[in-house]
């Protein structure tokens, strides 16, 4: 057990960056299948400003992720399937819809403020340690300093059209 | 998970695996930590309700310290279920270990959506082993 938040090794960063990447798997799944689960008519109800809300978290995501997937490849890290792990994302996304667009604003919202979390701690963790990484470190703060400020700015999106819906 | 929460854990841990009170000498060599340090978490513990300690017997979880014991226990077991199962690591005791600090319980929650955890978890850990009873050594589920 590593008492402590602090990452101390090449190999526990590299796990936690995948965690990362594997965090905005899921709010991308997420977010496009909850767009895929509408049926036309409810399309058609769909506030033009929620729906751009999915595009760009789902975007987003994806861009994420494959800043995420960059500091990996530069470290000596193992690979991991990430195509199996998005298709083990949506198949268990596709049985699990919101029932409502409130629920789907909720559920999108704990996916931006989850995500905020783990940078945040992640950041904090990476700055209490003293380790030498084979990654430049100030690359890996950098990225995940412009990452965690879009995580907030994405709670904010959130939190304004719920508060605009009330 | 914090400090606390990992220390919650492991009194839980001890007591399964003692039978009764967890020693300051089980739980320093579980933690890594002297046992002074152990000394001065279960008092702060002791102030919270969530342990009560006796001399020369050991430390017991109050039933809310029991209540977050098993939620960190659960956390911890989404930890090393997602390695095992999702990243495919073969030292996923370790790495949970290693990793159960950084992570909060509302990113274990999102990483629990993708995996399939017993509804028993986690009375379904073995604490001798360190793992879930329904993972094998291969760390794949059953």
């Amino acid at each position: 057990m590593s008492l402590g938040q602090r990452v101390s090794t090449d190999r526990q960063l590299a796990r936690l960056l995948q965690i990362g990447v594997v965090l905005e798997e899921v709010v991308e799944a997420r977010a496009y299948s909850h767009l895929e689960s509408l049926s036309p008519d409810e399309r058609a109800e769909l506030d033009e400003e929620i729906a751009e809300l999915l595009d760009h978290a789902a975007e987003e995501s994806a861009e994420h992720r494959a800043r995420l997937e960059s500091l990996v490849d530069e470290m000596d890290a193992e690979t991991v399937g990430y195509d199996e792990i998005e298709l083990l994302v949506r198949e268990h996304y596709a049985s699990n819809q919101p029932d409502d667009f409130d629920g789907l604003l909720y559920d999108q919202l704990c996916n931006e403020e989850t995500a905020y979390k783990f940078y945040d701690d992640l950041i904090e963790a990476i700055e209490a340690s003293d380790a030498d990484y084979t990654v430049d470190e100030e690359l890996v703060l950098d990225t995940l300093y412009a990452i965690r400020e879009e995580e907030k700015e994405g709670v904010e999106e959130v939190t304004a059209i719920m508060e605009d819906r009330e | 998970m914090n400090t606390a929460d990992q220390y919650l854990k492991a009194i839980y841990l001890a007591q399964m695996m003692e039978d009764g009170p967890a020693s300051t000498g089980t739980l320093a060599d579980m933690l890594d930590v002297s046992p002074a340090s152990v000394n001065e978490m279960i008092g702060k513990l002791e102030d919270r309700g969530l342990a009560d300690h006796e001399k020369y017997k050991g430390v017991e979880l109050t039933d809310e310290g029991i209540g977050r014991a098993r939620d960190a226990l659960q956390t911890y077991c989404i930890i090393e279920r997602f390695l095992a199962n999702v990243l495919e690591v073969e030292s996923y005791r370790e790495e949970a270990r290693a990793l159960e600090s950084v992570i909060d319980d509302t990113v274990a929650e999102r990483l629990d959506t993708i995996i399939d955890r017993r509804s028993e978890c986690p009375d379904c850990f073995d604490p001798e082993a360190d793992r879930c009873e329904c993972l094998t050594a291969e760390g794949k589920a059953d």
